[in-house]
């Protein structure tokens, strides 16, 4: 079974070495994170069509770079909530503006439309460049990096013993589910259902609670007194800085653009 | 119910990200390291319950168990919780970067009430009224999560206000599915194990 918090088809060794299919993704961690954090902050400031564009061009580019498998990476990011496109959709009808056409007699405005797609827009390419920046690393490594970018040491912890037990937990699920499913469960819109997935979450909990006494009872023999030491030692090399000057100034170049066009 | 990067005006997005910043120190003086396996492997297993997809007619949902994550984590939920979104929105592409102090505050902010509220009555109540009680907890988190989504969208600009009631409205099922799988979660861990609802619920240091 694959791992829930995998983009990437396994660039690891069996024996967990960190090995990055891409330039991109040798990059230091920390300058990856600053760099999708410093591009969603700039992305969002922005307004004009072709300074969006370009942003998008950017987060394609990045993706290209990363190796990430792209179909399967663009169809995560499309899959978008229900609730958002729905959302999107109902702009062109409430915002008020020039009438493109009318439907069942609301008509729908060009300014609502071009709010949607620059929402549409924006929020593709940051979460495009997200996850060619950030995805890729594995996910104690995005523990650590957080770590040396002062993240608190409690939000890390948690955050890696959370990325450490979803397979874990996952697995229990699916045998959980197959346990069900054995004993002739089919999943539908009646109380018998609805009691038996609440039962099937209850029992989850139980069971963590009790899974995560056993690790800390294990870990306490072990030495644990309430700090676990990241060892993860992250070293900036030449070829970090030269990343992190290129992507500060495309990001000035994006600014740049957006102010001498965004005002027009 | 992720919003996306760039949905919401500037004000809303900079204050949810301090109030969530805010939500995130109180959350984690409620943990010390002593308790964090035990809340690591419950947002593991709220993230896990969130891929879990429950049919409605002929549609289905995925879980948010916000309420749930409440009344077993107090404060708690909200770092828990907030470990779950970042997760997901890096690993899965669902929600944002620049929102995720506000999707923070819609998802882990009812659940933080819930907990404060109700667990209390949960913990100390016979199994069938700590089920009740849960059931309440379960519906209303969900209400208060579509609430805050509103009131986010709202702020923001008034385009909005027409999508953020009929959300309101098409999440009404949700929240009766919430409440009921709540309920009985509760009923069979109080039974199993009725410790669970008092172990996490720490106090400060």
């Amino acid at each position: 079974m694959s791992p829930v918090i995998s983009t990437l088809d396994k660039p690891l060794t069996a024996t967990g070495a960190n090995r990055q299919l891409s330039w991109l993704g040798r990059i230091d961690p920390r300058a990856r994170i600053v760099a999708a954090a410093a591009f969603a902050v700039v992305v969002v400031a922005c307004e004009s069509f072709l300074v969006l564009g370009a942003a998008v061009g950017v987060a394609f580019a990045l993706l290209s770079v990363s190796r990430l498998p792209a179909v399967r990476t663009m169809k995560r990011v499309a899959a978008m909530d229900s609730f958002i496109l729905f959302i999107l959709a109902l702009l062109p009808f409430t915002v008020p503006g020039e009438p493109i056409f009318t439907l069942w007699g609301f008509p729908a405005s060009w300014e609502g439309l071009w709010q949607a797609v620059e929402i549409a827009l924006k929020a593709n390419a940051i979460v495009l460049a997200l996850m060619a920046l950030v995805s890729t690393m594995e996910p104690v490594t995005l523990g650590h990096a957080l770590h040396s970018l002062k993240v608190p040491e409690a939000l890390v912890h948690l955050l890696m013993f959370t990325v450490r037990y979803i397979d874990v937990l996952r697995e229990e699920y699916l045998r959980l589910r197959q346990a069900m499913k054995a004993r002739g469960f089919r999943p539908g819109t009646n109380w018998h259902s609805y009691r038996s997935f609440g039962y099937l979450v209850g029992m989850m909990l139980v069971r963590s609670l009790e899974r995560s006494e056993r690790i800390l009872g294990a870990m306490k023999c072990r030495g644990f007194t309430g700090r676990i030491p990241l060892l993860d030692r992250m070293a900036w090399r030449p070829g970090d800085a030269v990343f992190a000057a290129g992507f500060a100034l495309m990001l000035v170049g994006l600014a740049v653009m957006e102010l001498s066009y965004g005002a027009a | 119910m992720h919003i996306v990067d760039g949905a919401l005006s500037n004000p809303v997005v900079i204050g949810g990200a301090v109030l969530a910043i805010g939500g995130l120190a109180q959350g984690l003086r409620h943990l010390p390291m002593e308790k964090i396996p035990a809340a690591g492997v419950l947002s593991a297993t709220f993230f896990v319950a969130s891929l879990i997809h429950v049919p409605i007619g002929p549609s289905s949902v995925h879980l948010i168990m916000n309420g749930l994550a409440g009344l077993v984590l107090g404060w708690a939920a909200f770092p828990a919780l907030f470990v779950g979104l970042l997760l997901q929105a890096v690993f899965f592409g669902f929600g944002g970067l620049t929102v995720l102090g506000v999707n923070t505050l819609v998802i882990g902010g009812p659940a933080v009430l819930v907990g404060l509220l109700l667990a209390p009555r949960v913990q100390a109540g016979s199994q069938r009224s700590a089920a009740i009680w849960a059931t309440i907890g379960g519906g209303s988190a969900i209400a208060l999560t579509t609430g805050f989504v509103a009131v986010a969208l709202a702020l923001t600009g008034d385009e909005f206000l027409p999508a953020a009631k009929l959300v309101f409205v098409a999440h009404i099922p949700v929240m009766v599915v919430e409440a009921l799988l709540t309920g009985a979660a509760v009923y069979l861990a109080k039974q199993v194990k009725p410790e669970l609802f008092d172990d996490l619920q720490g106090v400060p240091q």
